[in-house]
Formats: structure tokens, C-alpha cells, sequence
């Protein structure tokens, strides 16, 4: 095989576009988190480690054909529902939470896995039972992800449960469930608010009620929101300029390689800077609901489409926290902030995308 | 048939799929808009209030404590300094377990139980978030030690701080009084004032004596420092800086040698003195016995040695010249001498018979003399030289309350002096009209005789009585007593020279006669003989005795009988040379009998330092009961 060759077999189930958008989210991730370190060489490195092993698991996933991916949904979900019950019963603590569970040879997160098993495996149920789709299917397709949405709430980790919880939403929606059970299960959750309040815990209930007001707690569950604020606000129209940023570089914002990594980008190049970060997810996830619109299949249609949303709902949730309108609830900002996992997750899902796209493409050809 | 059904279904499917991916987008394309228009609101709109507030983040004032200003006496010698040293000090929200945190660094740094208590105290009366000393003047090996094992000890922390010091201690104490830390009630005085600001990082304040008064001056001005923090609040680098100002340097009018003579010439006698150069109000020496250790107070004082001091019955905390009041028993006469003579009731030639009592017409009540058999023919002259209480009672009887109420006036009698420490009482001056305002009773005749001797409701400060002795020293023309001299000032700044207060316009004819009477009350014959005995300068004065307890009718006083504290108090005014007085002085020994025997031979050790710059002899025991006769 020539060079050529090599390199068409290589490429062969990759999406150009979605690509350059995501070499393009490297670039910007590694060149904030230089800044949000101060520095930081080995923040840098990690990050790019992180992005060559996502990039390596996407090329594997881009290039499974599709019933493999099938074929895996039940095992995958199966095993993490069980992970998820072994974190409840022998999890490690952490920050007041129990999310971990050492397997012996590394220490693992069950629910980052779920992410991914979640909306596949209601792909999958949707399309075993595509015929003869009743409301009996939806209902158990909700059960199917409110199990461990509600596992994960209980750890607590309020971020990844919502995520999860979107995520799972979002097949129901695009399979086609009825407005009318949506519209009454708005109306039901509306009812049930104040018990599911009482459900919360303190930390949680109390970063709901920072929302409103930060300032009431400003050095304490506030600070995190003020602070973000002050960092978006003070940015300006054009922003402090890379490296510049006082609330960064002074140790005001916290979480910033994380979590608020969004405040140091909005602190340093302002709103025109926003602009671009949005154009540059508007992108990614426009390119998402190109390959939706033309995914051939049921399963690929709930599948690509529930991705593509999922990504967006962090983006929107992350963005949403750092500026203040949302409550903060520890999710990162999608291919941007520091963490391997995060990565691994979102370039997983993106290979789905690939593989979508590349294999039907084939199949019609 | 098959084929198509399944076919449309799939259409219908995909379009269905399509219906709702679209709404899904719309749905994402509103929240996009959500967060565009929150980050045009805070970066567009709102993006002046938000860098003020990131500015307000990294950038915090430090205050910078001026230096206070130094007290020196009229020569230059230091009395109250500042030396700097080393605290420890402790944030006490920043600490879980003070008890545990406490038991630590002792481990480190030696805690007295002196220590502990005065710690103690300062946490009940804090403010919030003040650093509160533990321990003050760390040494350089216990700075070296804690230095070392900072880390363990948040909250705790080694300040380089000026430390107040006064190297004369009881001798000065009621005069300088001291600085303390600021209380609560402290700052919301400052908070009125607007001086609030200027007293950000101040720990201390004037809190008696001329810290006090002159706090205003010593403090200085404040100065800051802007640095840029980080999170942490450590300082990154410093932005800009506005030096402090130093508090200004008092030279007192106290001569600061003669003070302690004067404080060693007290003995054991518990009392105070006052001398003031006649001719311009300075006071010269300020004294009140016995003093204390204003050292004690600045960082605290543990309650231990409160107690002590508060409730010793000696009261040293009393600042007696400023605000003990007492009778002025004898030291009225020369007063009311020149009174006689301005309102004429007594010329000088006019003499009396005294058979050692008098007695008001139509009453057999007999008000004694001193002297039990009288002093025989007695005119005005004799009448200070002998201190003769009958001629007195005769003539304040005949002069009436309210006349002798006006003419004390004039000298400053039941009026403060206006001297610059805050405190000073007024004394008594009583009239008629004050008696019927005070007790609703009419001024009885008896009132008046015992008034003329300076007993009865007559109350008088040392201050107020030396410097009524400086006016009638200076012919009556006064000057304000005044402790400072000098407020440290520019060179080419021009400090105005005292101005009289006031002038009496005594006739000289009058003042000659008091005056001379004056000096013969220290030469043989007068009340107090001792005084002027190989002086070889002259020396006017007049005894003292103010009772302390009444003695019954028919009773005969005897200090033997009664407890100490209910002894006579023993005054001596007097001034010196009697022609062209240079001082003027008041001595006031508590419970010490008799002017004559214990007062004046404390002013005449002071007269001789400041005169002849003669040192007295270490006090012999029994040297004050030096020859001397009668009140």
C-alpha cells in the first residue's frame, strides 16, 4: 500500500468537518489551560495526553461498524447500572461524595461510563421494538435511564445525573414520545418540585438558592458564581488580553483549569472572544444535526441526535453556571476544561457520530 | 402494496424525526440566545461595575501607622518614648480551639500566667477581626523559634510593632497618662469625628493625661500603601504608596528633674502639687502621690493588677490635682485679706481682741481659734502671719457669703481652670443662691463663719488653688496653666507667647500688705518658721489645714485618736522670691496634720531644686516634723 492508500484507509471513517472542530477545541483548550495554570507545562501535556487518547479511542470507535456498537449496548449498560450499584454499596468518599469504586488495579467513575451507555442502550431498545412502538415502550425506555439517574443523584453528583438525564430525555423525544405525556410530565414535575426539594441535599439545595441571590454568601457557596461574574464581567467587550486576567492570575477564580475554565477565556478576550467560543460550538454541533438529519436508521437517528444535544447541554449548562444564570453544579466545559475522563466521554461519543456517518455512507455507495 | 406502506411509514417516520430535530434545534438556538444576551449584560452593559470590582479584588489598602509623637519635658528629656519590638498575636476567628492553640505555643514561646490573664481580658472586649497581642517584647530567640514553626500556627503571627514606653513611670503617670488599645466606645467617638479612617490599623489612643488630650497631635496622619493581592490576601506587589505622617513631638512646660524631686519630697505622704511659673502659666511640676506604672496599661493590664490598683485604698488611679476636691481650710486668708480690703470691711489698721473663739451675736455657740487662748491684739497683717481663725470668722461674718463668693470668683475658685488635660472637676464656690439651687435651704449665719476659715461647703482642686497662688504671685494678672510647651512645628512657623487670662487690677498698696504678711508666715513667727529657715532667697506662703472629719463641740483634735485616713489634710501655698516670683506652687499631703509641719518643707525642697538647683538630702526618717507651730 502506497502512502496515499495508507492514508485514505486511515481516514476512511473520519468526518473532516467534525474534525477540524475538534482539532480546533484542542488548540483552544491547550492554549487557555496555558494561561488558567499560569504556565503550567504539565497542565498543558496532561491536557494533550488526554486529547491523543481521545482522539485514538474516536478513530477506533469512527471505524466499529454499527451493529457492533449494537451489539455492545446491553453488555455495556448492564454492567454499569451493576458498577453503579457497587458504588452505592462499597464506593469510596470523596468530597462528601461517593462516586468511585477501586476495582483493585485503578480506581474508576462508573457514571462517566453511563454517559455513553445511557443513550445507547435506548437507541438500542427503540429500534428492537421500532414495529410496534406503544407507550409501554416508552415507559420502560424512562425506567431505563432514570435508574441510574437516580443512582448517581444519590452519590450525589448532581451534574452528571442532569446530563444523563437530558441525555436520556432527549432519545424519548426524538423516538417520538406524545406531547401529551410530555406536556403532563412537565405539569407533574412542576407538582412534585417542592418534594423534590426536600430530596435535595443541603449543599445542593443551597447552591439552587445562591442562584438566586450569590451575594448572600459571598465568601461562602457564592463565591464560586461571584467570582465567575466578575471574571465574564470585568472581560469587557475585548478583554483583558491572554495572560492578563486579574481575577486568573491572581487566584480569585476558582476551579479555573475546570470547571470555570469559561471565565478565564470570557476574562481574557472579552465578549468578541464569546463569540468566537460560540461560534466554534455552534459549529461542531451544527455538523451534529447535519449527520442526525441524514442518519438512515432509527437507532443511528436517536443515537447521533441524542449526542449532539448532550453536547450542547453542557456547553450551555457550563457556560450557563459561570456566568450566573444557572446554579453551579460541576459540570465542565465540553473538550475545553482539564480532565481526561471529560475527554475520553465526549470523543467517544463523537466517534458514534463518525461512525454514523461514515458507515451509512458506505452502505449507500 | 407491502413494500409501499412500509415505504411511506418510513417517510412518514423521518419526517416525523425531521419535525422534531428542528424543534430540537429551535430549542437550541433559544438558548444560545439566552447566553449571548446574558454575556452582552454582564461584558457590555454592566462591564464598568464588574472591573470595579475585580479592581476591588486585587487591590487592598494597608494602612500605615504613623509613628507617635514623643514627649519630652522642657529641657528635652524623654518622657514618653517609642522602641520597637516584636508581638505575637493571635486572629482569634481563626482559631477552632483558643485553649489547645494557646497550650501550643507556649510550647514555643514562654506565656506567663500574667500574660494569660491580660490576654483574657483583651478577647472580652475586642472587636472583631483585631489581632489580639498574646504575648508583647518577644525575644530575638523566641522570634527565631516561632519563626521556624509558623506553619502550624494559622491565625498566629509575629508583628513588628512601636512600643509606647514611659522610662519615668509613677513620677509622670497622672501627668503623661498613657495609651491603650481602642475599645468599641473609643471608635464610635473617632466615627463621629470622622477620624475613623485616619485610625485604620491604629491599636492604640490616648486614653488619659496629655496622651490624651494631645492625641489629636501625637497621632499623626495615616498613611496607605495600595498592593495587589491575590486571593490568599498575600500581597503580589505594591501599586502606589502615601507615606504616614508622624505624630507631632510635645515639649512640655514640666521640668522633669524637678518633678522628681518634687515626687521624693512626698516621702510616704499620699497628696499632690502643683507649681506653675507665675509669670506665663507653665506648670513646672505635677504631681499626684501616690502614681503608678502607666507601662502596665498600654497592652492591657491583667486584671490581677487592676484589682490592685482599683481597689487599693490609697486610690492611685485618682488623679488628686486635677480631680480631688478638698476643703482649702487656711489658704483662704490671704484671699480673703485682699477681699477685706477691696470691699473695705477691713482697713489695715483696724485690729481685734481675740480671746481665742468667736461668737456670733445672740447665740453662746463658740466657733474656736486654732489657739486655744487667742493670739491676743491681731490686725490684718498678723492676722495671715499667725493664721488667726478668729479675725476670720469675724470678718467673713460681717463680709457676708455672697460678697466672698464674688470676690474668690475673680481668682477662679468652683471654676475649672481650663488647663489642657481632660478630667478637671470645679470645685466648689458656695453662694446663697447655689445653696438655696443645691439644697433649698437658706445660707445660715453659722455658714459664713466656718467659710471664712475655708471649711464648710468651700471645695477646692490643688490646681485650682495653685493657680489662684500664681495670680495673686503675679499681682494678679493671670495666666492659663498650660502642660505644653511646644507642639513640634516648622522652623519659620510662629508660636504665639502665652496671653494674660485675665488681669485683676489689684491695688498695689493691697497685694504689698498680703504679700509681706506672706513672707512672714515662713520667717519666726509665722505658721510655718521651718520654711524659709537659711533660704537665701524669700519665700511667701500660708499654711493649710483642712479637716477631714468634724470635731465635736468641746472635743480637742488629736491625730493620735484618729485613723489615718480620717486625719487633717496639710496644705502650703506659697511662691518664690517673694519680690519677683519665679514659682508658684500648692502641696497638699493627704491626711498629714498640720501645713506647716508636713506641706511645707515638701515646698521648700522644690522651691530649693528649681531656685538654687540644690538637690535635697535623702529624706532622714522624722526630718518632716521639722519645728513649726500651730496651723
Amino acid at each position: 500500500m502506497n502512502y496515499r492508500r495508507l492514508q485514505q484507509r486511515f481516514m476512511l471513517h473520519l468526518d473532516p468537518v467534525l474534525l477540524a472542530g475538534l482539532c480546533g477545541f484542542m488548540l483552544l483548550s491547550l492554549t487557555m489551560l496555558y494561561s488558567a495554570s499560569d504556565g503550567n507545562w504539565a497542565r498543558v501535556l496532561g491536557q494533550f495526553s488526554n486529547f491523543v487518547v481521545g482522539f485514538a479511542a474516536l478513530w477506533i470507535v469512527a471505524n466499529m461498524p454499527l451493529h457492533w456498537l449494537m451489539r455492545i449496548a446491553v453488555p455495556m449498560y448492564v454492567v454499569g447500572v451493576l458498577l453503579l450499584i457497587a458504588v452505592a454499596l462499597f464506593g469510596e468518599i470523596s468530597h462528601g461524595a461517593r462516586r468511585w469504586l477501586n476495582l483493585g488495579v485503578a480506581t474508576v467513575q462508573p457514571s462517566e461510563l453511563m454517559k455513553v451507555a445511557v443513550p445507547l442502550m435506548m437507541a438500542w431498545y427503540f429500534e428492537k421494538n421500532e414495529a410496534t412502538l406503544k407507550f409501554k415502550n416508552y415507559f420502560i425506555a424512562t425506567v431505563l435511564f432514570l435508574v441510574p439517574v437516580g443512582l448517581i443523584m444519590r452519590q450525589p453528583d448532581l451534574g452528571t445525573s442532569i446530563l444523563i438525564g437530558a441525555s436520556g430525555f432527549y432519545v424519548l423525544f426524538l423516538a417520538g414520545l406524545s406531547w401529551r405525556i410530555i406536556i403532563g410530565a412537565g405539569l407533574a414535575a412542576l407538582v412534585s418540585a417542592p418534594f423534590l426539594w426536600n430530596a435535595l441535599h443541603d449543599y445542593q439545595r443551597h447552591r439552587i438558592l445562591m442562584l438566586f441571590d450569590p451575594s448572600q454568601d459571598a465568601l461562602g457557596k457564592g463565591y464560586h458564581t461571584i467570582q465567575g461574574m466578575i471574571a465574564v464581567g470585568s472581560g469587557g467587550i475585548l478583554g483583558k488580553g491572554y495572560l492578563n486576567g486579574t481575577q486568573t492570575h491572581l487566584d480569585f477564580l476558582p476551579e479555573r483549569t475546570t470547571d470555570f475554565i469559561f471565565a478565564v477565556w470570557s476574562e481574557e478576550f472579552g465578549f468578541i472572544g464569546n463569540l468566537l467560543l460560540l461560534g466554534l460550538y455552534v459549529f461542531v454541533i451544527g455538523r451534529g444535526f447535519i449527520i442526525t438529519a441524514n442518519a438512515s436508521t432509527y437507532f443511528t437517528r436517536l443515537m447521533a441526535g441524542s449526542i449532539t444535544l448532550t453536547f450542547f447541554t453542557y456547553t450551555f449548562v457550563n457556560m450557563g453556571m459561570v456566568s450566573g444564570i444557572l446554579p453551579v453544579v460541576g459540570v465542565p466545559l465540553p473538550l475545553v476544561s482539564y480532565g481526561g475522563t471529560a475527554i475520553l466521554t465526549l470523543m467517544l461519543g463523537f466517534g458514534v457520530l463518525m461512525s454514523i456517518h461514515t458507515h451509512q455512507r458506505l452502505v449507500k455507495t | 402494496m407491502n413494500h409501499n406502506v412500509e415505504l411511506k411509514d418510513t417517510q412518514r417516520e423521518i419526517y416525523f424525526f425531521r419535525l422534531r430535530l428542528f424543534l430540537s434545534m429551535g430549542f437550541v438556538g433559544l438558548l444560545l440566545l439566552i447566553l449571548l444576551l446574558r454575556f452582552f449584560y454582564l461584558q457590555v452593559m454592566r462591564s464598568d461595575y464588574y472591573e470595579t470590582m475585580a479592581e476591588s479584588n486585587r487591590i487592598y489598602v494597608v494602612p500605615i501607622v504613623p509613628n507617635r509623637g514623643i514627649i519630652t519635658d522642657r529641657y528635652g528629656q524623654v518622657l514618653a518614648r517609642n522602641f520597637a519590638g516584636y508581638t505575637l498575636e493571635v486572629t482569634p476567628e481563626k482559631i477552632a480551639d483558643m485553649e489547645l492553640e494557646i497550650a501550643e505555643i507556649g510550647k514555643l514561646v514562654e506565656i506567663k500566667p500574667k500574660d494569660l490573664r491580660r490576654f483574657k481580658k483583651l478577647m472580652a472586649e475586642r472587636r472583631s477581626l483585631q489581632t489580639l497581642p498574646i504575648r508583647t517584647r518577644l525575644t530575638d530567640a523566641e522570634v527565631a523559634r516561632f519563626a521556624a514553626q509558623r506553619y502550624r500556627f494559622p491565625g498566629v503571627e509575629i508583628k513588628a510593632r512601636l512600643f509606647r514606653e514611659y522610662p519615668l513611670t509613677d513620677v509622670t503617670s497622672h501627668l503623661l497618662g498613657y495609651i491603650g488599645r481602642i475599645n468599641q466606645q473609643e471608635i464610635d467617638v473617632l466615627d463621629k469625628a470622622g477620624l475613623a479612617e485616619n485610625y485604620d490599623g491604629s491599636d492604640y489612643i490616648g486614653k488619659t493625661g496629655i496622651e490624651q488630650s494631645y492625641e489629636k497631635e501625637m497621632h499623626g496622619q495615616t498613611g496607605f500603601e495600595q498592593v495587589e493581592v491575590d486571593a490568599g490576601g498575600r500581597a503580589v506587589r505594591m501599586v502606589s504608596r502615601t507615606s504616614p505622617q508622624s505624630g507631632k513631638n510635645l515639649t512640655l512646660t514640666l521640668d522633669a528633674k524637678l518633678q522628681q524631686v518634687a515626687v521624693q519630697a512626698f516621702g510616704n505622704f499620699r497628696g499632690a502639687l502643683v507649681a506653675i511659673d507665675p509669670s506665663n502659666g507653665e506648670v513646672l511640676a505635677y504631681v499626684s502621690k501616690p502614681g503608678y506604672d502607666p507601662n502596665l496599661f498600654i497592652d492591657g493590664i491583667d486584671s490581677e493588677s487592676w484589682d490592685a490598683l482599683n481597689n487599693s485604698p490609697e486610690v492611685p488611679l485618682n488623679n488628686r490635682a486635677l480631680r480631688g476636691q478638698y476643703p482649702m481650710g487656711s489658704t483662704i486668708k490671704p484671699f480673703m485679706a485682699l477681699a477685706a480690703q477691696h470691699y473695705n470691711v477691713r482697713s489695715p489698721t483696724y485690729s481685734i481682741n481675740d480671746p481665742g473663739y468667736f461668737t456670733l451675736p445672740g447665740s453662746s455657740h463658740q466657733y474656736r481659734d486654732w489657739k486655744k487662748d487667742g493670739h491676743g491684739r491681731v490686725d490684718l497683717f498678723k492676722s495671715i502671719v499667725v493664721s488667726c481663725d478668729t479675725y476670720y470668722y469675724g470678718l467673713a461674718t460681717e463680709m457676708g457669703i455672697d460678697r466672698m463668693h464674688d470676690y474668690l470668683d475673680l481668682f477662679g475658685f468652683g471654676k475649672k481652670t481650663g488647663i489642657d488635660m481632660e478630667g478637671e472637676v470645679s470645685g466648689l464656690l458656695p453662694s446663697t443662691e447655689w445653696k438655696a439651687k443645691r439644697y433649698k435651704q437658706i445660707w445660715y449665719p453659722g455658714d459664713t463663719v466656718s467659710a471664712g476659715i475655708g471649711q464648710g461647703y468651700h471645695l477646692v482642686t490643688p490646681l485650682q488653688l495653685a493657680f489662684a497662688t500664681a495670680t495673686l504671685a503675679n499681682d494678679g494678672v493671670a495666666y492659663r496653666p498650660h502642660l505644653v510647651k511646644e507642639i513640634q512645628h516648622a522652623a519659620n512657623e510662629p508660636q504665639p507667647a502665652p496671653q494674660p487670662l485675665f488681669d485683676l487690677h489689684i491695688p498695689p498698696e493691697h497685694l504689698a500688705l498680703v504679700k509681706s504678711a506672706m513672707v512672714a508666715v515662713t520667717q519666726p513667727g509665722g505658721t510655718a518658721v521651718g520654711a524659709s529657715m537659711g533660704a537665701p532667697y524669700s519665700i511667701a506662703g500660708k499654711t493649710g489645714t483642712a479637716q477631714v472629719v468634724a470635731i465635736k463641740q468641746g472635743e480637742k483634735y488629736d491625730a493620735n485618736k484618729l485613723s489615718e485616713f480620717n486625719r487633717d489634710h496639710a496644705w502650703f501655698i506659697a511662691f518664690a522670691p517673694a519680690d519677683k516670683p519665679r514659682i508658684a506652687l500648692v502641696v497638699l499631703a493627704e491626711n498629714g496634720g498640720h501645713g506647716g509641719s508636713t506641706a511645707a518643707p515638701i515646698a521648700r525642697k522644690v522651691l530649693d531644686y528649681y531656685l538654687l538647683g540644690k538637690m535635697p538630702p535623702p529624706l532622714p526618717a522624722g526630718a518632716a516634723k521639722a519645728a513649726t507651730q500651730g496651723d
